[in-house]
């Protein structure tokens, strides 16, 4: 399995859509983690900001003790569709190009491509986390020293913690994108459920579940991207800003937890089943 | 260790209820022989080809390769293959594609180089793949199938998309491949060409096998043409020479089965007697007439070529 992990790196490195995406997520992750806070706190009017966070309070959700929500606090939803359209792409490629047939005529089982898919999408998401977690701390370094502010940071367990938490959350949606893309043996359509389910249909389910029809609480509770939110919700410090969108506490901590490992190993054992059975046509 | 590399016995493949792409057919190829395998389009050849490499799980029969079940990677780790055209990813060059196909069978990237020379694509090996054209893709797809130095190379329609001088190298390759104690088993629709290159073939129609022999047995024994006057004295003639096996009138001529060594003598006999000999030839079955006759309805196989 060394061999197909390397061999998956290998290709991943060199695919221009894997760094699109990790651009597009730290993109994301900067705008809207510090960019627009900073932006808020040097343009913003004290007396405008009644019933919302003031000035300070943006510039306050910006220093190095807020790190963890700024590089994990948009995984749950705008990071996590970027993970699984990674995963859509990882997998749902091999069926587009043909070259699953080229794989599986190696000297690997099919199992065991499988499972160094998984692993090196695994290490690619770690990887990932890595440079997010890297460019928030180098952004929040220069926002501090320049408005004189301490140099507070999280500490080292509880940034492991949390990091660990968000790499799940994007392991969850990267799991499923892979899933979708070797049961639809395509791209195209698994990123577009996936895309919808993320961005629509949760968030449709959660406020249906929570205004109109309180009975889909429990269905709402079973939810990936409710569970993604609540982990992450979890695991971020007290700050005075309102959460990113999807970050609530809908479920316990332990439960998201539980919740989120049991559909990584579903999808990964759905989509294995499905490789092993299948013909290669 | 067993003269057979791939042994296959009452190999079927079904389709739901009504689409039976391969219908109970055996199989064997010897060790280091390159055997062709032939058939119309639709015939089931890569279907079969499929099904011995793991690719495709068969509704019934059995199937060994290299003496283990199809798909185990022991095995797979000595098969080279390239089924139904090249399949890479078109963001890497040809040399970073074959970097990954090393990756996967576990076999030294210092083998990529020896694999692009072999198929003359060494200074092409940087280019992206989607740049490539047909033949390129072809080549480097043969180029893979080289890189575990397999000892069963599997091949079907190598030869695609390649023009006249990339079929005759490739015709070289895959002759050379087959005299380095490998075993070839070479799917083809060139029939000139599975009848220079190949020891066996066998042909399969309609998901069923129609023959499975030496290319010379297939074609059957060659014969003399001989146009002849009085025909009647040259039959009776020829028919007394216990050189001769058989004479037979056919189309306004007499068809010789005898060996070719004494076609002079045959001449002389004739003279000899009276006889006005107006043609004397040799007449050889093509691998092509034989298929014809053996899948005899609407084909579409190509002309035999003559590079």
């Amino acid at each position: 399995m060394y061999d197909t992990v390397r061999a998956e790196l290998f290709k991943l490195r060199k695919r221009p859509a894997a760094w699109v995406l990790l651009a597009a997520a730290a993109v994301l992750s900067q705008v809207f983690g510090y960019l627009i806070p900073y932006l808020a706190y040097t343009t913003g009017d004290s007396d405008s900001f009644t019933g919302r966070a003031s000035p300070q309070d943006q510039l306050a959700s910006t220093l190095p003790d807020q790190l963890l929500i700024n590089t994990i606090g948009g995984f749950p939803v705008f990071a996590g569709a970027l993970a699984l359209v990674l995963g859509a792409l990882m997998f749902g490629g091999e069926y587009g190009w043909g070259t699953v047939k080229t794989m599986l005529t190696q000297r690997p089982g099919r199992g065991s491509v499988l499972a160094g898919q998984l692993v090196a999408l695994g290490v690619v998401l770690v990887i990932g986390v890595a440079v997010l977690t890297v460019l928030s701390a180098v952004t929040t370094t220069g926002i501090a020293l320049a408005e004189n502010q301490p140099l507070d940071w999280p500490s080292l367990g509880g940034l492991a913690g949390g990091l660990g938490a968000g790499w799940l959350v994007l392991m969850m949606w990267a799991t499923l994108g892979a899933m979708l893309g070797v049961t639809l043996r395509s791209v195209a359509l698994p990123i577009g459920l996936g895309v919808v389910w993320v961005l629509g249909v949760e968030n449709l389910v959660s406020a249906m579940a929570t205004s109109v029809l309180t009975a889909l609480q429990p269905v709402r509770d079973v939810l990936p991207g409710v569970n993604a939110g609540s982990l992450v919700a979890a695991v971020m410090p007290a700050q005075a800003t309102e959460p990113p969108p999807g970050v609530s506490a809908s479920v316990s901590e332990p439960r998201a937890l539980l919740t989120l490992g049991l559909y990584v190993v579903v999808c990964a054992v759905v989509a294995s089943w499905t490789s092993r059975r299948r013909d290669v046509v | 260790m067993s003269d057979h590399v791939v042994e296959v016995r009452g190999l079927t493949k079904r389709y739901g209820e009504r689409i039976t792409a391969v219908d109970g057919i055996d199989l064997s190829v010897r060790r280091g022989e390159v055997y062709g395998f032939l058939g119309p389009n639709g015939a089931g050849k890569t279907t079969t080809l499929r099904m011995l490499l793991g690719l495709v799980a068969p509704s019934a029969g059995s199937v060994s390769v290299l003496g283990a079940a199809p798909g185990d990677p022991g095995a797979l780790a000595r098969i080279g293959s390239l089924v139904e055209g090249p399949a890479f990813y078109p963001y890497l060059s040809g040399h970073d594609n074959l970097r990954v196909v090393a990756r996967y069978a576990g076999v030294p990237a210092a083998r990529m180089d020896a694999s692009l020379e072999a198929v003359e694509l060494a200074d092409r090996g940087g280019d992206a793949y989607s740049t490539y054209s047909l033949g390129m893709k072809q080549r480097l797809g043969v180029a893979a199938a080289l890189l575990k130095d397999p000892e069963l190379v599997i091949l079907d329609e190598p030869t695609n998309g390649l023009d006249p001088a990339g079929m005759r190298d490739m015709r070289r390759l895959v002759r050379n491949l087959g005299t380095e104690d490998r075993t070839v088993l070479l799917s083809s629709h060139l029939l000139g060409e599975v009848q220079q290159i190949c020891d066996r073939v066998g042909v399969i129609d309609r998901g069923r096998m129609v023959a499975e022999s030496t290319v010379d047995e297939l074609r059957g024994g060659t014969e003399l043409i001989v146009a002849a006057a009085p025909s009647d004295v040259a039959r009776a003639r020829l028919e007394a020479m216990s050189e001769v096996e058989s004479v037979r009138m056919h189309a306004g001529v007499l068809r010789v089965r005898a060996d070719m060594r004494h076609t002079a003598l045959i001449n002389r006999t004739l003279v000899a007697a009276g006889v006005a000999v107006t043609e004397l030839r040799r007449d050889e079955r093509q691998l092509e007439d034989v298929f014809f006759d053996m899948t005899d309805h609407d084909t579409d196989v190509q002309e035999t070529e003559h590079v």
